[in-house]
């Protein structure tokens, strides 16, 4: 059984062929229809240096068999695993990461040709086959595409630079210090002479690699594009419904299938009546997929499919399966008795995760005691792409087309499962239509390989929406309870913070009785506050459901809850929120945080504390200018509407948000402004760095007000976004105002650390415009006629 | 206690088999601006004709039940929910997908979308910018109520949508 390679509570990393042209043009440079013999032909016509940009958008044509001899023929010259560079002066990147809205398609390619001065209009990007010891980490999760990468692209773009720079000096016979790279070609100034990139090959090619001291990182003056501005790659193809995704994906012959799936974790078919699915035009098949055992990590879960010539056919004949299901252990999941099992596991001391001073005396010396409980649903992804996969095993070898957040997971996984050498798997990454850690479960990939070698044809596995909400890995539950002592002076003295939720390890192994101690490192015992006596604690819960990583993971309930708290104790306390959550922070100090209470083995987000300590100037500096730029300190509101605020230390970076609410007399929340201050170390693309800040901030807005995963009988309640709230356009804000903060330091993480302080900015400012505290998530319609309260 | 249910939890009717369908008849409609044919079953949703049959892939399923809008197309004209509207019901009609709805990619919308960044992962787009062109074809001084109202039936879980607000009025300044 496969068992991730990483943390198994929190997606942190180790260090199909798409070929996007850069400029704005439609797709056609990236299609190429030719036979194969023709484009042999070309080819041949080209040299072996020369241009390739043999595969279709992503890759599909490649999958015809003959294709593969095609590929070996050709030798392109690669002098760095990213970069692949034609005598035609094309300057192929691969991007081994996975693209799901972040933008890294655009920001790594642009860092690279940045570094080795290759002209924009000359780049293709190229989406890298799953391969992990040639690219290094693909696991696109954690936020760590930049902060683990940055160093190894500007490496390779300086690289590159370096080579073409000898290259240059050795055909004219200078020194390479006399030659310089600019734009696609290099000078020599002293004679006006200048050769294009693509001129250069033939001569790089045959040159040994620049020595490490002679390849030269530029300096921040010198950059074009990092840390500027970079249209994204990708907008012609996506506003023009020319962006493949995986649900695009096909192949000659291809069938689809659709899957009826165990409606309780664990449950399997007892009887099977498929003779009305079969009667269906254009079903085919009937099969059925094993149910894995439990716990089942990344394996499928099982059921029954209905393969068909099209996809309506094999919606069609799923529905009219007749399936008798068994329950299994985990039939009696019920959400209302859950919620009840986590607030009395909370109630009870857990396994302490940081221990600071001795908070039961201080609580009992406290002036004042602050005591919440707080509690958050499970939360489903919803990533508008629903998953699926395409596969064609054929021959002992599985070729898959997937939209994975990573492909060297789904490798491996679709090894075991199928008894395959992973030498025999190749996995294509698509386009991602969202990700948000569902699509880092190969769960689905599995399906599509399994079918496909059953049916011996390739196959298409399509997950409906409800399938997508029913069977997914859901963002955890959680219950918390906080409390707090405050001296005379309202300044916090001692802090007790205790949560329980079911653990993502409890997916990966059995008899997992709730999260472990490091777990609260993502957000819970690594926060900045400056309190002598602090006891952080996690309680037992068992998982009843898959539960998986989700945009930020456990930070979202943590960040909800402490941002909450924090208000809580400064309304407490008399004093401004704002200066409060300042004077928790207190004076500007580095930590080292394993060496100041955390229990082993201290996770900081897979970095090590000396690279990324607390540093609390930056909390504090992200807090003043969130104020500052919001106009906290400015008019005060009228009824209905207020700001809250609050700050969120998580992947490596500082955020604190302003969020202004509108509550309407129904009860509904609009946010109409919100004020972000992000310290993220050195950003190198800012404008997706805002994106990601706006989507953080609107997916807060749906965890907070609207969304909910819940469970009678052990089966899911919620099916499709009638049930699913998640956050529209009429409650979307008119102005995030997002200030990055200028650094040259360690990048952090960028797509997730914006949404756990939106969480507690969020319930704060309806706090403030209603004064209605809400502990329990969603927010729902806990506010309606809360004018009349 | 075992159970008898189909996958989406609701009770299987006796009458859900298809195989005493109507008659087929053959359905002629207009894409984009291309005469098609259908014979297939009359109750497939326009979307997976679209998708599965034309391999016009940019009309995207993402609810099936007209709750996201990712499907959007226009119907004779009007913006419409693909998953939505069976072939039968569309004899004679003249359909626009994302495909068609400017020969070059460079409808108003679609150039204020690259020139504001408006996209994440992408993927419900497509059917964001037909609901727009529908708007924009009635309204070209949409305010932000018209905006709220025209396109609050779209879902973009990456949260695009103070850009795609910004994007519209873009646009309508340019068909103005």
């Amino acid at each position: 059984m496969s068992t991730p390679t990483r943390l198994p509570w929190l997606s942190s990393s180790q260090p199909a062929a798409t070929t996007t042209p850069m400029a704005d043009h439609p797709t056609a440079e990236t299609e190429t229809s030719a036979p194969r013999t023709h484009r042999r032909e070309v080819l041949k016509l080209l040299g072996t240096g020369g241009l390739l940009i043999a595969a279709s958008a992503l890759g599909v044509r490649r999958l015809a068999a003959q294709d593969t001899a095609f590929d070996t023929l050709i030798e392109p010259w690669a002098p760095h695993v990213f970069v692949r560079l034609g005598d035609d002066g094309i300057v192929t990147i691969f991007c081994h990461r996975s693209e799901m809205g972040q933008g890294i398609r655009t920001t790594m390619p642009m860092i690279i040709a940045d570094e080795m001065e290759a002209d924009w209009a000359m780049c293709r990007v190229e989406q890298a086959l799953g391969d992990e010891p040639k690219y290094g980490s693909q696991n696109t999760d954690g936020s760590t595409s930049i902060r683990d990468f940055l160093t190894k692209y500007r490496e390779a773009g300086a690289t590159v630079r370096a080579l073409l720079e000898d290259a240059a000096a050795k055909e004219w016979g200078v020194a390479a210090a006399e030659v310089q790279a600019r734009n696609g070609e290099v000078m020599h100034t002293a004679s006006g002479r200048s050769k294009r990139f693509g001129a250069l090959v033939a001569t790089a090619r045959t040159m040994p690699m620049p020595a490490t001291s002679r390849v030269r990182i530029k300096s921040p003056g010198e950059r074009r594009w990092e840390g500027k501005a970079m249209r994204s790659i990708d907008l012609v193809p996506m506003t023009t419904g020319t962006a493949k995704y995986g649900a695009d994906m096909t192949l000659p012959g291809m069938k689809v299938a659709v899957i009826s799936r165990p409606p309780v974790w664990g449950g399997t078919v007892v009887r099977v009546d498929d003779s009305l699915a079969l009667k269906v035009p254009g079903v085919e098949r009937v099969i059925r997929i094993p149910e894995s055992p439990l716990p089942g990590a990344f394996l499928p879960l099982g059921g029954v499919a209905v393969v068909a010539t099209n996809t309506w056919a094999a919606i069609k004949g799923r529905d009219a399966l007749k399936i008798t299901w068994s329950g299994g252990p985990n039939a009696a999941y019920d959400s209302a008795a859950y919620k009840a099992s986590l607030y009395a596991a909370v109630r009870t001391p857990g396994k302490a995760g940081r221990t600071t001073g001795d908070v039961p005396k201080a609580l009992a010396s406290a002036t004042k005691r602050v005591t919440a409980e707080y509690y958050m649903p499970h939360l489903a992804h919803a990533q508008m792409e629903p998953v699926a996969a395409l596969a064609h095993v054929a021959n002992g070898k599985a070729e898959l087309w997937a939209p994975t957040q990573s492909p060297m997971d789904a490798r491996k996984t679709v090894a075991e499962y199928l008894k395959l050498d992973v030498a025999n798997v190749t996995v294509h990454v698509t386009l991602l239509g969202g990700g948000f850690g569902r699509k880092s479960k190969p769960d689905f990939v599995c399906e599509a390989a399994f079918l496909s070698r059953e049916v011996g044809a390739p196959v298409r596995v399509q997950w409906t929406r409800e399938d997508d909400l029913r069977n997914s890995y859901l963002h955890a539950v959680a219950g918390h309870r906080l409390e707090a002592g405050l001296d005379a002076n309202g300044t916090v003295t001692s802090w007790l913070h205790r949560s329980a939720y079911p653990a993502i390890g409890a997916t990966f192994a059995p008899n997992v009785t709730g999260a472990e101690p490091d777990e609260l490192t993502n957000g819970a015992s690594d926060i900045p506050f400056d309190i002598p006596n602090m006891r952080i604690e996690v309680c037992p819960a068992v998982a009843h459901t898959r539960i998986g990583w989700f945009r930020s993971v456990n930070a979202i309930h943590h960040g909800f809850a402490i941002g909450s708290f924090v208000d809580e104790l400064a309304h407490a306390a008399g004093k401004d929120s704002g200066d409060f959550l300042l004077s928790l922070i207190g004076r500007d100090r580095v930590v080292d945080l394993s060496k100041a209470g955390l229990v082993a083995p201290a996770s900081n987000y897979g970095a090590t504390w000396t690279d990324h300590p607390l540093d609390t100037a930056r909390a504090r500096r992200v807090v003043e200018l969130a104020m500052a730029k919001s106009g906290w300190r400015g008019a005060s509101l009228p009824r209905g509407k207020g700001r809250g605020i609050a700050f969120h230390r998580s992947f490596l970076s500082y955020v604190a948000m302003v969020v202004e609410v509108e509550v309407l007399p129904d009860g509904t929340v609009l946010v109409p402004r919100t004020t972000v201050a992000v310290d993220a170390g050195f950003i190198a693309n800012p404008d997706r760095a805002k994106a990601q800040m706006e989507g953080a901030l609107i997916m807060a807005m749906s965890n907070v007000l609207t969304s909910q995963m819940t469970f009678a009988e052990g089966k899911a309640l919620q099916s499709n976004f009638r049930d699913y709230g998640v956050t529209r356009m009429r409650a979307a804000p008119h102005v995030v105002d997002v200030h990055l903060v200028p650094s040259e330091g360690l990048p952090g993480g960028i797509g997730e650390p914006g949404v756990p302080p939106a969480g507690g900015a969020i319930a704060n400012a309806i706090f403030a415009a209603t004064g209605v505290r809400v502990r329990e998530l969603p927010v729902g319609q806990q506010l309606a006629g809360w004018q009349k309260r | 206690m075992p159970e008898v249910q189909n996958a989406d939890g609701r009770a299987v009717a006796p009458s859900a088999d298809a195989h005493d369908a109507p008659p087929v008849e053959t359905i002629s409609l207009s894409v984009n601006g291309q005469r098609r044919r259908y014979d297939g079953d009359p109750t497939m949703p326009l979307l997976w004709f679209l998708r599965d049959e034309l391999s016009l892939t940019g009309t995207k399923y993402g609810c099936g039940i007209s709750q996201c809008g990712a499907c959007t197309v226009h119907v004779n004209g009007a913006p419409a929910r693909a998953c939505q509207r069976r072939m039968e019901t569309l004899n004679g009609a003249t359909v626009t997908t994302i495909e068609g709805l400017h020969p070059t990619g460079e409808h108003p919308l679609q150039v204020a979308w690259r020139d504001l960044d408006v996209p994440q992962c992408g993927f419900c787009q497509s059917g964001q910018i037909m609901q727009a062109a529908g708007l924009l074809a009635r309204n070209t001084t949409p305010g932000d109520t018209d905006i709220d109202a025209a396109m609050n039936g779209h879902i973009c879980r990456c949260g695009t949508y103070p850009r795609i607000r910004a994007a519209i009025k873009a646009a309508a300044e340019q068909l103005r």
